[in-house]
């Protein structure tokens, strides 16, 4: 029973993912459109620059690459720089990890490939929402392979026709992003230590918004975490007080 | 070095800062400090990410006023959010707010 069940909650999860995705494929299709569109007025060739969108997968470091290749940088520049500019990939996975550690090799390696801004958010919000699910990763896997498609043809939209498509950043879709974004934040703003972690990346990352190769996000991300740790901190040594005034007499 | 092996590093390199920790996968565990440190990675890595997005949408200088629409719909996002804590309505509004302020104003 369970088996012949077992399909059907593998599609329906991974459907969930790709449709839980949706704004964000919407958000990224200018960029993708706009990637491509760069490359054919640079030195990469258009059969590297879709290399690119498939194997490096990784939208900020492939325009930051880019531009790096099209002003002759060294490639350890390039390379160092790629590697600053994905260190938050880092924290995804170890953040994911938890619900993926048991899965066999393939599949974290899978998952891993797919793994972006938007497929954490989707992936973590549906985590939190209804934890523990035997499935789980397959709505990961849907939310990836939806994303991963989705950046493929709009990267290839934007080398063949790019030319024909000016003004498509004024149109404001990367808004959908950041309205998904907030719908996922906002719930897990449930207690003081969160709201002052989310409002201090958030004030720090403006702040530092034009520090090249992404550190100033990653510098707002850490300094956001150290005060959500220093306040749990509180938090702990206030319950250990409490616990103490229950024993007195 | 040519510009297919400088995009097969930066592939390799990309692939190396998303798959690593989950190959480890159950080889490593987190010390409670760190849970901790974790549990608060998703709301200030998202935060961090569109907040310079919405208070300055064209780059440079801070747009902190009406006539930016990212950051009226933004408000108004936050405020269904909170309020109805529904995902898929809150985007909706957003987005509605948003277009309907974008080309309302133009």
């Amino acid at each position: 029973m369970q088996n012949s069940d077992a399909p059907l909650s593998r599609l329906s999860e991974c459907v969930t993912g790709a449709r839980d995705t949706i704004p964000m494929l919407i958000g990224a299709a200018p960029f993708g459109v706009i990637f491509g569109t760069l490359v054919t007025v640079s030195p990469v060739s258009l059969w590297q620059g879709q290399l690119m969108s498939l194997a490096v997968y990784a939208g900020s470091s492939q325009f930051i690459g880019l531009g790096l290749i099209s002003a002759q940088a060294s490639f350890l520049v390039v390379w160092a720089t790629t590697l600053i500019v994905n260190l938050r990939h880092v924290l995804y996975a170890a953040t994911l990890l938890p619900h993926l550690r048991r899965l066999p090799t393939r599949w974290r390696l899978l998952l891993g490939l797919l793994l972006t801004d938007e497929v954490f958010a989707v992936s973590h919000a549906s985590q939190r929402r209804q934890p523990g699910r035997t499935f789980g990763h397959w709505h990961m896997l849907g939310s990836g392979v939806a994303m991963y498609l989705n950046w493929q043809f709009w990267t290839l939209a934007g080398l063949l026709f790019g030319s024909e498509f000016p003004g498509l950043q004024s149109l404001g879709l990367d808004f959908a992003m950041v309205a998904t974004f907030i719908a996922i934040v906002v719930p897990q703003l449930t207690n003081l230590r969160s709201v002052a972690a989310a409002l201090t990346a958030g004030s720090l990352a403006f702040a530092w918004h034009d520090w090249p190769y992404k550190l100033g996000l990653l510098a707002a991300v850490v300094a956001g975490v150290a005060v959500g740790v220093l306040l749990s901190r509180n938090r702990n040594r206030d319950g250990e007080l409490a616990g103490h005034s229950e024993v007195r007499p | 070095m040519n510009t297919f092996w400088t995009i097969f590093g930066m592939a390799a390199l990309t692939y190396l800062t998303k798959a690593l920790v989950l190959m480890l996968g159950e080889r490593v565990t987190f010390s409670p400090g760190l849970r901790t440190a974790l549990e608060f990675v998703p709301v200030t890595v998202l935060t961090a990410i569109i907040t310079p997005m919405v208070l300055a949408p064209h780059g440079g200088a801070a747009e902190l006023n009406w006539r930016n629409p990212q950051l009226v719909a933004s408000l108004c996002a936050i405020l269904v959010s909170a309020l109805t804590r529904h995902m898929l309505l809150t985007i909706v509004v957003a987005l509605g707010v948003f277009f309907a302020w974008q080309y309302g104003m133009a």
